[in-house]
């Protein structure tokens, strides 16, 4: 296989708050523990799992844009260097950008259009990004309140495109997109990694992003429990290599729409070894102790000491 | 006709009239996918027909009689947002008790665990915080169900779940749906006929 460069690379990544319980008590609430990534050129890596299990954290995490009681542990990586805080301030909007969840990230008060040109972008970018998602000349002078769910999606695909971004990670792109939509917005990234930069793609439209991504990595509970081959997706259950993906992938509709019992614990509550076992239908004794350590597996990752 | 909306107009601005004398009518024993391009309507559409606004022309009418304008709705919407929906500063207990006393029947139908109930919404999931909004529409008076986009923010299997929860009790108490959703397949699987928002 032709050697790409990684983008990004997240180890061992964990993430804390600081809570207030009743006034004086603080505790500390990890909700992020033993995460990894990694984001080559030309690749979409697709993020998979629970709601709550941390996707948007990651997305805060690799921006630098956590809340100020948050504290991180682990090694980011991006280029070859290691992703400080300064960096992240440099390329910030730039280099690494975001396609926020929604429009709320806009400015209701102002036009569209100064609002993509930014800080950083020029009058011209903007419009070369405008004529590339089919964005009309009336547009510009639009409030965030007149556009369509699709005509934002493009909006905010703009805002990431238009500063030469490398790392483009996209929360929840397609939820309340029209299939057709949603499809046309995952096109359009499939191109921007085609030219050579790296997405992630955090979704829970998992079959839209099995159609689209490279890869996928699949989340639990705050750390990720499989990283596979999107093509494994693809074939299902018996290709993949953890109990929660397969889980994922039988809970679709179009794949019998049978969710298996019990709900993801709570972070001040986690259990004790690995943290699938208490919905798990093949634990056993050995999963309820001890930490269960990431393994490679016929060319991916999994977080399971059972996973064949 | 169990809900009927009769030419129903609606604008939010001069400028705009989102729903233009559209018409709709669901049988007892149905449950109908209303489908459309996102910003087109439709949650527009359930508000009124749960009667959280009044259209400006046309009526809703439930059982053939207009959809009462005190009391408790016999039509509930059920939408994608429930942290929305939920008083962030109320124990979840008292939000669910708020506009009636749900039994121990429904809450385990529910999957709702009693320690929940002394958690504030933010120590909740998505998926948790939707089974309170469910449980809290199942009001003993809830003859028909809206769900608008009920699961679009949830994970696969927490969506299943919560489907299956529901159409549990739907089933159970012979209640009306009407389910918006982007999903032509979750449409398929669950419903038994599918409207186009355009086509109305
Ligand atoms: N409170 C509001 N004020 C003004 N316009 C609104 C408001 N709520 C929704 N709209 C507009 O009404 C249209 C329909 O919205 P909605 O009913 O939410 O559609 P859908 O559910 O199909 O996405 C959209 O164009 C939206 O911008
Ligand atoms: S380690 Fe055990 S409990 Fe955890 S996923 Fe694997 S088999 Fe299931
Ligand atoms: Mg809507």
């Amino acid at each position: 296989m032709e050697q790409k460069k990684n983008i990004l690379s997240v180890k061992n990544l964990s993430v804390s708050f600081k809570m207030y319980d009743k006034g004086l008590e603080q505790k500390d609430l990890k909700v992020i523990s033993n995460l990894n990534i990694s984001v080559q050129e030309g690749e979409i890596l697709a993020i998979a799992g629970s709601s709550g299990s941390g996707k948007s954290l990651l997305a805060s995490a690799i921006l630098g844009i956590l809340p100020n009681n948050a504290s991180v542990d682990g090694i980011m990586t991006y280029c070859g260097m290691e992703l400080t805080e300064e960096l992240q301030k440099k390329l910030r909007g730039k280099e690494i950008a975001l396609v926020p969840q929604s429009v709320a990230y806009l400015d209701p008060l102002m036009h569209v259009g100064s609002q993509v040109v930014g800080v950083r972008g020029t009058l011209e970018k903007m419009r070369t990004a405008f004529k590339r998602y089919e964005l009309s000349k009336e547009v510009e002078t639009m409030y965030p309140f007149q556009l369509s769910g699709g005509m934002a999606r493009r909006i905010l695909l703009s805002t990431a495109v238009i500063g030469d971004a490398r790392l483009i990670v996209a929360d929840e792109p397609t939820p309340g997109l029209s299939k057709e939509m949603a499809k046309d917005a995952m096109g359009h990234l499939r191109t921007l990694a085609d030219e050579g930069r790296g997405i992630i793609l955090i979704t829970h439209d998992i079959d839209l992003a099995f159609e689209y991504a490279d890869r996928v990595a699949v989340f639990y509970a705050g750390t990720t429990v499989e990283t596979a081959p999107v093509e494994d997706f693809r074939n299902g259950p018996e290709s993949l290599r953890h109990p929660y993906s397969k889980a994922l992938w039988e809970a679709l509709p179009q794949n019998g729409f049978k969710p298996i019992p019990g709900t993801q614990p709570y972070a001040g509550s986690l259990p004790e070894g690995c943290l699938f076992w208490p919905r798990c239908p093949v634990r056993t004794e050995a999963c309820m102790k001890g930490e269960i350590p990431s393994r490679s597996l016929r060319g991916g990752e999994v977080c399971c000491i059972h996973a064949t | 006709m169990l809900l009927e909306a009769k030419n129903i107009t609606f604008s939010y601005t001069k400028k705009k009239t989102i729903l233009d004398n559209v018409s709709l009518g669901i049988e007892k024993g149905e449950r109908v996918a209303l489908v459309g391009p996102s910003g087109c309507g439709k949650s527009t559409l359930s508000q009124i027909l749960a009667g959280y606004m009044k259209p400006d022309k046309g009526e809703v009418y439930f059982d053939g009689k207009l959809l009462p304008e005190k009391g408790y709705c016999p039509v509930q919407l059920i939408y994608q947002h429930p942290e929305k929906a939920i008083n962030p500063r109320w124990k979840l207990g008292r939000t669910l008790t708020e506009a009636w006393e749900p039994d121990q029947e429904l809450l385990d139908d529910m999957g709702i665990e009693k320690e929940w109930l002394t958690r504030y919404p933010i120590e909740l999931s998505g998926g948790e915080m939707q089974r309170f909004c469910i449980a809290r529409a199942m009001g003993p008076d809830t003859k028909f169900v809206i769900a608008d986009e009920m699961t679009t923010m949830l994970d696969v299997i927490t969506q299943a779940q919560i489907w299956e929860l529901l159409l549990h009790i739907v089933d159970k108490r012979n209640l009306g749906m009407l389910v918006v959703t982007h999903n032509p397949l979750l449409a398929e699987r669950i419903c038994t006929r599918v409207i186009e928002f355009d086509k109305m």
